[in-house]
């Protein structure tokens, strides 16, 4: 086999970070190699030294046998290396023609060459069987069309290694196989893949070899048909980790009834019609592609903004009011869809974070005024009870890493006793062993009776977690199924809006529910 | 050259760097005033002596940093909350005539000074509330930018209050000269240094100062109002009302700074002309800066450019250099705060 590209000894700091350190990995003719690792493990890094984004500071990189100059990107793209990365770099106002074509002619160039551009993109498109229409404008694609063109833009460039980031991250299981058996051949074609992942069964069912980082080394190196998911689990996170199990639900009383809800769309996606009971003791998976709704779904459950028609009840009750608090009082507890953004205030300290989703209750505040101590003491209670580690009651919130602030959400919630769980997206970018404490807090909170709503894209988490799954599909909510009749198959059909398997389950396992 | 940002930014230099600022602007203006023709370190002996050296410049200059103190607070408390209300200036006119309006009720005059000013007080706020809540009534209904809107407020106060005192409100007795009917003597604010202008005006202001950072630090509101302006995204997550608590915060924004207008009437003039203020609305936006949005560091933040002014008015007399060297050493230091809390929070590679 020919070698392709060889990256030795690669060392990156970022001041008293050490992002990768001594890393060799090299690809060979017509392989895939899976670049497998947790968040912060450093693969991003390493492929973005590789394509001169970053420089290293010991290290080289070679294509071909010809050593790369660091830091210079059109180098890369020179020598043939092309990158798809998770988040698109397209423009959606401009067709998948003008897309492809950006950056490959000479600005001075007064006429772009659209009929040669245009019968090399049809050719491409032909040979690796990624079909898409040149004219369709971006804006226009599906998620997985999107992804089509990033690597036709790649292959454009005569890219002989791709570099995909991710690529499965936007994908449905069917879109996602599809990609895969595209890869495969694209192999065949002559070309060699890198791609990067955290997700097992991807790796072990896409990938040739197996190249596991963790902490910014490498740790292993593995064929992928001598090893396993257990194996690669393990060496991933450095210890064996399980996520939890689920124990058997024993459902009580409806808990949280949604009978007809639409949302007219406020910038995220709108709701539909959307009915579903949850019950206490019980998990209900709602599962989908993201910007099909489960946020907005989300946000109505979590008191942000009324339903334009429908009604949800709460314990039986009627919800009249739509507001934070009210839903906070009537039991409701909130895990966010993006810590960041909307769970945390990075610039004010722990206790307040905290504190802040209960500061009208007498526990925390009296007469307009905080009661400072309450809080930091019921801070500190949170920070031992729920092992958020790096955190101080006074420091800013802005320091924890993505699974201590998780804890602590999870912690300022459940620490109210709620009747409702609503966790949207509870476990996103968190590493393996976050995750398993998430599992087991959310199983937890199912095990005393609470009714959990679990609003995800992971299949593997809405699974393992649920009793029941539903699918969001453009705002509408398909059948129930039980999680025993779930398999990826299924699942994938049902996201992607093909529920007539789906409704036969529902009918047949209604007396059941 | 690399910014990196502190993970923990010391205590110490978080309050240091407004000190090194000030240092920074008065070594750039002595700069300045050295290639003026004159010698730097006499000019600013001559500033301290013209404001610390006397009674009457002590006097002058305390007078003066009264009404800063209040517009710098009404920036702070607003900024804190990310609205933009540079619409002091405008809010501090309005307090104004609306105390010389009140003034004009007969049934004021009669009454017993402590309620007379209270209610003048009480006037002068709600006067500045009212012209901050229409800007953010528009930014709330139709997301209109407050800072566009509190800027041309400005000038369309500063025109009515013109509009009045040559109109319904002039003084027959200022021989032509456009001013207000002078306000009764029953909503004087007392002397505090016999024979000097100095009034009780600057004890309001430095409690207001101490209340203003009370409620900040302690009470929900100050919370729920420092949430919204870092991440309103969050704060509604959190439930915290953001139209109600934006609501809050312009009304003790206005509040002091047309409360600064009332005070200046009743404890300085006893009228209102439309040079009542040089600026004292502007001025409060770079003192709630150079305080770092404190309220407590405003009072030191007034009396610094207080000191400058009144300082650079004698110091231009003794050495003929222009007292514009006042503006430019104030705004110097905006620039170099600026710098000195960037460097506070980061700091720098290779």
């Amino acid at each position: 086999m020919t070698r392709v590209l060889e990256l030795s000894h690669i060392t990156k700091r970022f001041g008293a970070v050490t992002a990768n350190e001594d890393v060799s990995l090299h690809l060979d003719r017509g392989e895939i190699v899976a670049l497998l690792g947790e968040n912060g493990a450093g693969k991003t890094t390493l492929m973005s030294i590789l394509f001169g984004h970053y420089t290293a500071d010991e290290g080289t990189v070679s294509v071909e046998g010809q050593e790369l100059p660091p830091g210079r990107s059109r180098a890369a793209i020179r020598a043939g290396v092309g990158m798809v990365h998770q988040h698109f770099a397209l423009a959606p106002n401009l067709s998948v023609l003008d897309n492809v074509m950006t950056g490959t002619e000479p600005l001075w160039r007064l006429r772009s060459d659209r009929a040669a551009g245009r019968a090399k993109l049809v050719a491409l498109s032909e040979r690796f069987g990624l079909r898409v229409d040149p004219d369709a404008l971006v804006s226009e694609l599906s998620v997985g069309e999107c992804q089509r063109v990033e690597i036709l833009k790649a292959l454009y460039n005569d890219a002989r290694i791709l570099i995909l980031d991710e690529p499965t991250a936007v994908l449905t299981a069917q879109e996602a196989e599809g990609l895969f058996a595209t890869l495969r051949q694209m192999t065949e074609n002559g070309l060699s893949l890198i791609f990067i992942s955290h997700k097992l069964h991807e790796v072990m069912s896409a990938s040739d070899r197996v190249v596991v980082l963790r902490r910014g080394r490498v740790v292993a190196e593995r064929r992928t048909s001598d090893t396993s998911r257990e194996e690669l689990a393990e060496l991933m996170v450095g210890r064996k980790v399980e996520r939890p199990a689920r124990p058997p639900a024993t459902p009580g009383r409806v808990l949280l009834s949604a009978v007809d809800l639409s949302v007219a769309g406020k910038g995220g996606a709108s709701l539909h019609g959307v009915s579903f009971r949850l019950r206490a003791g019980e998990t209900l998976g709602i599962i989908g592609v993201s910007g099909n709704g489960q946020t907005t779904l989300a946000g109505l459950i979590s008191g942000l903004y009324p339903p334009t028609s429908g009604s949800l009840s709460v314990d039986g009750r009627a919800v009249t009011r739509y507001s934070v608090p009210d839903a906070i009082a009537a039991g409701i507890g909130r895990i966010p869809e993006d810590r960041n953004a909307e769970g945390t205030i990075g610039d004010m300290t722990t206790w307040e974070n905290a504190v802040l989703e209960r500061i009208w209750s007498p526990d925390f505040s009296a007469r307009g005024f905080v009661r400072r101590a309450a809080a930091r003491k019921a801070t500190a209670d949170i920070l031992e009870r729920y092992d958020v580690r790096g955190a101080t009651v006074d420091g800013r919130i802005r320091l924890l890493s993505g699974g201590n602030m998780q804890k602590l959400i999870l912690g300022r919630v459940l620490e109210a006793g709620p009747d409702i769980l609503v966790a949207a997206q509870p476990s996103r970018g968190l590493d393996e062993g976050a995750i398993a404490g998430v599992h087991a807090r959310l199983l937890e909170a199912r095990g005393r009776g609470a009714g959990v709503l679990l609003i995800s894209e992971d299949l593997d988490e809405v699974i393992a977690l649920s009793d029941r799954i539903r699918a969001i599909v453009n705002g509408r909510l398909s059948p129930a199924i039980p999680a025993e009749r779930a398999n990826a198959q299924l699942l994938g059909l049902m996201m992607a809006g093909d529920w007539t398997a789906a409704e036969r389950i529902e009918a047949e396992t209604h007396d059941a529910l | 050259m690399r910014f990196e940002r502190r993970e923990h930014p010391s205590r110490a230099l978080t309050l240091l760097a407004p000190l090194g600022a000030i240092l920074g602007a008065l070594v750039v203006a002595g700069v300045l005033i050295a290639i003026a023709g004159a010698n730097p370190f006499r000019a600013y002996a001559l500033i301290l002596n013209g404001t610390f050296g006397s009674r009457l410049g002590i006097s002058e200059t305390l007078t003066r940093t009264t009404p800063l103190i209040l517009t710098g607070l009404a920036a702070a408390v607003a900024f804190r909350a990310r609205l933009w209300n540079i619409g002091g200036e405008g809010q501090f006119y309005l307090g104004a005539i609306a105390v010389a309006a009140l003034g004009m009720i007969p049934a004021i005059a009669a009454m017993p000074a402590p309620i007379a000013i209270a209610l003048c007080c009480i006037a002068g706020a709600v006067a500045g509330m009212v012209l901050l809540l229409v800007p953010l009534g528009l930014r709330l209904r139709f997301g209109v930018d407050e800072v566009v809107t509190t800027l041309l407020l400005n000038f369309v106060a500063l025109l009515f209050v013109s509009l009045m005192i040559e109109g319904a409100m002039k003084d027959p007795l200022a021989f032509g000269w456009p001013q207000s009917v002078p306000v009764p003597d029953n909503t004087l604010l007392a002397t505090l240094i016999p024979r000097t202008r100095l009034h009780a005006g600057l004890l309001i202001a430095v409690a207001m100062a101490v209340v203003v950072w009370f409620v900040q630090a302690r009470s929900v509101f100050g919370m729920r109002a420092r949430a919204a302006g870092l991440n309103p995204r969050a704060a509604a997550f959190s439930g915290v009302p953001l139209g109600r608590t934006l609501i809050g915060v312009a009304c003790l924004s206005g509040g002091l700074a047309g409360l600064a207008g009332a005070i200046e009437v009743m404890g300085v003039k006893g009228y209102v002309t439309t040079d009542l203020s040089p600026n004292y609305g502007y001025s409060g936006i770079v003192i709630a800066m150079l305080a770092n949005l404190n309220p407590l560091g405003v009072i030191v933040a007034a009396l610094f450019t207080a000191v400058m002014f009144v300082g650079a008015d004698s110091m231009s007399r003794a050495l003929s250099i222009p007292s514009y060297i006042a503006d430019v050493t104030v705004a110097l230091s905006l620039l170099t705060m600026l710098v000195a809390i960037f460097l506070a929070q980061y700091r720098i590679r290779r």
